[in-house]
């Protein structure tokens, strides 16, 4: 049995210690919000953010949570700074296919938090973890500019 | 900017920006199982033996011999087996599915099947192939003359290699057997034509299969003609079981097994005399891999715009696509033109080389204006801005005076600019739209006054969802909010062709606008009402002849240029783009976020298969670059400064003035880097990728000098 934080609430899981924490997320857990792009680390989609850090939650073996935190877009969502990205993304229309955009708004989330001020660099860099073939990057890149500016006070 | 084009929240931002949309993978039925597909090892081979494992009690085997119906895909033409016969003619090929009800037993089943083989000699090289599928040829004027009263002929071969959509959501379908029917869900961009191929298949009534389009993690063609041969597969797999079953493609399995760009050798012969271009013989051949998916119509567009954006009065262009024994290519954005506009671009920037000009003096010479006469003899009947463009890049980019600076550079790191001149022809190629698809159309008024949008065609990104409710709602006058539209569901939805050509919103929209009209004159207040609309060709064209081809291959065209400038570091032979900049006419934008977005997005597909996505196979015939480790795709670092503005040119004949979008914007990269990194590097190049590697054996060649 493995105990660990989701989304705010302490969960058990009854995985084995070598399943992956993306498997476990959306087959016990029903996190589809999680999504599966390549199982090998490259392209974020599976983001989520373990102990303050953005993480590949296919690279993640479940005996390494215990004790964790975890934070999905499920538990995310509920906030006043997703509502704050929520509406940036909007605003530019940043969001296309959508695979990738769980991840991305995560990702979003831990560069504001580093620096709640980024430059256009620091934004790049924060995101380049995840890949999105919709976009080329602009918009989301605005987006989070723009939540940045908006959301004074948040982060 | 037009009323229209002001930016809506897009109908399906909420649920895709909070994770709750639901794709395919999301789904679970009851006593659902999971299929995985075992794909031949051998290029070209006899199957003489299948050796199965003992099979747990709820685990079952399907092949060929499961197939009710016809053991074909229906596509255009109906060669591909939907489970392998005697022999296997590509590595990837499925033969068998094995279905149950865990996953991970599955795998291990699979793993334990043997295949014995009788291997034999693979056709991989597309030079070597003498199996033509597909073979066009269309001249006008006098091009054997002005070949031989040519001061010189200019002549020289290009390359470019696979693409792979590289869609963030791999290929997945659940297919589920009830009350007689068979129902198939998931990702794909055409819900008719998995409906046509289902129920080939299994060899029922179309009344009998059902197809939905689930939330869709991206297509750009990789899931027009795919999405048919896996859901005949799943459809038979869910059949035997009498239970649904699903197949998710793992990322690996996907890049691998799945169709890509055609990979291309055109060659190009132009006639020069006196300085003047006075002809283009052109040759084109495209790798069809081993089944002919979509290959025709792939060539087809290739051919179409093979002498570019350019007057060329003396023209021949001949094209084939091929068998080869290799994974079958099919449709990608641009669909055949990325290729031969490359080959067109770059033959122009060598051959103004030789004349002492520079590329961009000798294009403008030859650009098309409206009322000239097309490659096939139609006409461009509308404005063609690519001055505007041209003069508009120069001004976001001094292009004129880098393009001089930047000749005959030393030291370590050296810049480059390069341009591209194009367009997309918006739509289908030919008579397609007017002769086979036959589109339909409808909206439906509810008694509470709201207003649902009935067509076939999946937002799978592109915003359609978007843009085709703002049409209904602004020429009804009522608000956005009132206008809703569902994933399409064959059960629910007329058949208006497929998503794909750039042709969704010029004339799928421009049924709505029309149906919207109508039902505005004939609104009844707290009545449902269905208002429906049919394709009807404009009549300004001039009816294109596939034998001949000629006449007018697509009613409009949409513009663009591309400018990207470069800088090379001659010591590690990396390059750093500075900036890529794109001015794209595709009409009057519907929404200007959505179009925004599509063509950076585009643009930056366009810059991955000019610089960076490498993909090829071994000598067995096996791709190996079938990860995101080892085919790089772009990431938000890669091409930071990325410029795309809008020329607002309205199209009279579509909705709102709007023309095809989707594909254009990946046109015009290859060749406008690749003529960057010739700015920088200071020497002709011919293929693309071009990637690091290829750069160092170019600075590695030149310290030998």
């Amino acid at each position: 049995m493995i105990e660990f934080i989701l989304n705010g609430h302490p969960v058990t899981s009854l995985a084995k210690a070598n399943a992956r924490l993306l498997d476990v997320l959306r087959a016990e857990f029903s996190l589809t919000g999680v999504k599966c792009g390549c199982k090998e680390g490259e392209c974020g989609a599976c983001s989520v953010i373990l102990d303050g850090r953005l993480v590949n939650s296919c690279m993640v073996a479940m005996g390494h949570i215990a004790g964790s935190t975890i934070m999905t877009i499920e538990g995310y969502r509920e906030t006043e700074r997703f509502a704050a990205l929520d509406k940036a993304y909007a605003a530019v229309s940043a969001v296309q296919c959508g695979f990738c955009i769980p991840g991305m708004i995560l990702a979003s989330e831990c560069i504001l938090a580093k620096n709640p001020n980024p430059a256009e660099a620091e934004i790049r860099e924060g995101i380049s973890g995840n890949l999105c073939r919709c976009t080329g990057y602009n918009a989301i890149v605005q987006a989070i500019q723009s939540a940045a500016k908006e959301g004074q006070g948040l982060w | 900017m037009e009323k229209i084009s002001k930016s809506a929240k897009k109908k399906d931002h909420e649920a895709k920006v909070s994770g709750q949309a639901l794709y395919v993978d999301d789904h679970v039925m009851d006593n659902m199982l999971y299929g995985r597909l075992l794909h031949s090892t051998k290029a070209k081979a006899r199957i003489t033996d299948i050796i199965l494992p003992a099979l747990p009690e709820g685990y079952l085997v399907v092949d060929k011999n499961d197939v009710p119906g016809v053991n074909r895909v229906a596509i255009i033409v109906h060669d591909t087996p939907v489970y392998a016969e005697d022999t296997v003619e590509y590595i990837g090929e499925p033969i068998l599915m094995v279905v149950g009800p865990d996953f991970k037993e599955v795998e291990r089943i699979l793993h334990e099947v043997v295949v014995v083989y009788e291997e034999q000699v693979p056709v991989l090289d597309m030079r070597k192939s003498d199996t033509a599928f597909f073979k066009y040829n269309y001249a006008k004027g006098d091009i054997d003359t002005a070949l031989a009263e040519a001061d010189r002929v200019f002549i020289e071969t290009f390359q470019t290699g696979y693409q792979e959509q590289a869609y963030l959501e791999t290929q997945g379908l659940i297919a589920y057997p009830h009350a007689g029917r068979m129902t198939v869900r998931g990702s794909m961009q055409c819900p008719y034509y998995v409906h046509g191929a289902v129920a080939q298949a299994l060899g029922c009534e179309g009344k009998a299969v059902q197809i939905i389009q689930d939330v869709t993690g991206g297509g750009f063609g990789g899931k027009e003609a795919f999405p048919s041969m896996l859901a005949c597969q799943t459809a038979v797999a869910a059949k035997k079981a009498n239970k649904p079953v699903k197949v998710i493609f793992d990322r690996r399995e996907d890049m691998e097994f799945t169709s890509k760009r055609h990979p291309s050798i055109c060659t190009y012969k132009v006639a020069i005399k006196n300085g003047e271009i006075t002809g283009m013989d052109i040759e084109v051949l495209f790798n069809s891999g081993a089944y002919t998916t979509l290959s025709a119509v792939v060539l087809q567009r290739g051919l179409i715009c093979a002498n570019g954006v350019y007057r060329v009065d003396n023209l021949r262009v001949a094209g084939r696509a091929v068998k080869t024994n290799t994974v079958p290519c099919g449709a990608y954005r641009g669909f055949g033109a990325p290729q031969t506009f490359f080959a067109v671009e770059m033959a122009m920037a060598h051959i103004a080389k030789e004349l002492g000009m520079d590329s961009l003096e000798l294009k403008e010479k030859y650009i098309v204006k409206q009322g000239d006469v097309t490659s096939t003899s139609g006409k461009y009947h509308f404005h063609v801005p690519l001055p505007e463009m041209i003069q508009r890049i120069d001004e976001l980019t001094d292009y004129r005076t880098k393009r001089k600076l930047y000749q005959n550079q030393t030291g370590r790191y050296r810049k480059g600019i390069g341009m591209s001149l194009f367009y997309h022809g918006c739509g289908f190629t030919g008579s397609g739209e007017r002769d086979i698809i036959k589109a339909v159309a409808k909206i439906r008024k509810n008694a509470d006054d709201t207003v649902e949008v009935l067509t076939s065609n999946a937002d799978i990104g592109q915003g359609l969802k978007t843009t085709f409710c703002k049409i209904v709602a602004d020429t009804l006058g009522i608000s956005y909010d009132q206008v809703f539209i569902d994933n399409p569901d064959t059960d629910r939805v007329p058949d208006s062709g497929p998503t794909v050509a750039s042709r969704s919103l010029m004339t799928v929209g421009g049924l709505l606008r029309r149906a919207a009209e109508k039902l505005k004159k004939e609104w009844r207040p707290g009545e449902e009402q269905v208002i429906e609309e049919h394709f009807v060709e404009p009549d300004f064209v001039i009816p294109f002849n596939l034998e001949e081809f000629r006449g007018d291959a697509y009613p409009t065209y949409s513009w663009s240029v591309n400018a990207i400038e470069v800088e090379v570091d001659t010591l590690t032979a990396t390059t750093e783009i500075l900036g890529a900049w794109g001015i794209f006419d595709v009409g009057v934008p519907v929404d200007m976020n959505i179009i925004l977005g599509q063509m950076q997005g585009g643009f930056l597909q366009g810059i991955g298969y000019a610089s960076m996505e490498q993909m090829d196979y071994n000598d067995k015939g096996r791709i190996r670059n079938n990860s995101f480790s080892d085919y790089i795709i772009p990431t938000a670092v890669d091409v930071p400064n990325l410029v795309t503005e809008i020329l607002n040119n309205p199209y009279t004949h579509g909705p709102y003035g709007a023309k095809g979008a989707g594909e254009l914007p990946l046109v015009g990269a290859a060749p406008a880097y690749l003529e960057a990194m010739e700015n920088a590097l200071g020497t002709n190049l011919n293929k693309v990728p071009f990637t690091q590697e290829d750069a160092m054996s170019i600075l590695q060649e030149a310290n030998k000098r």
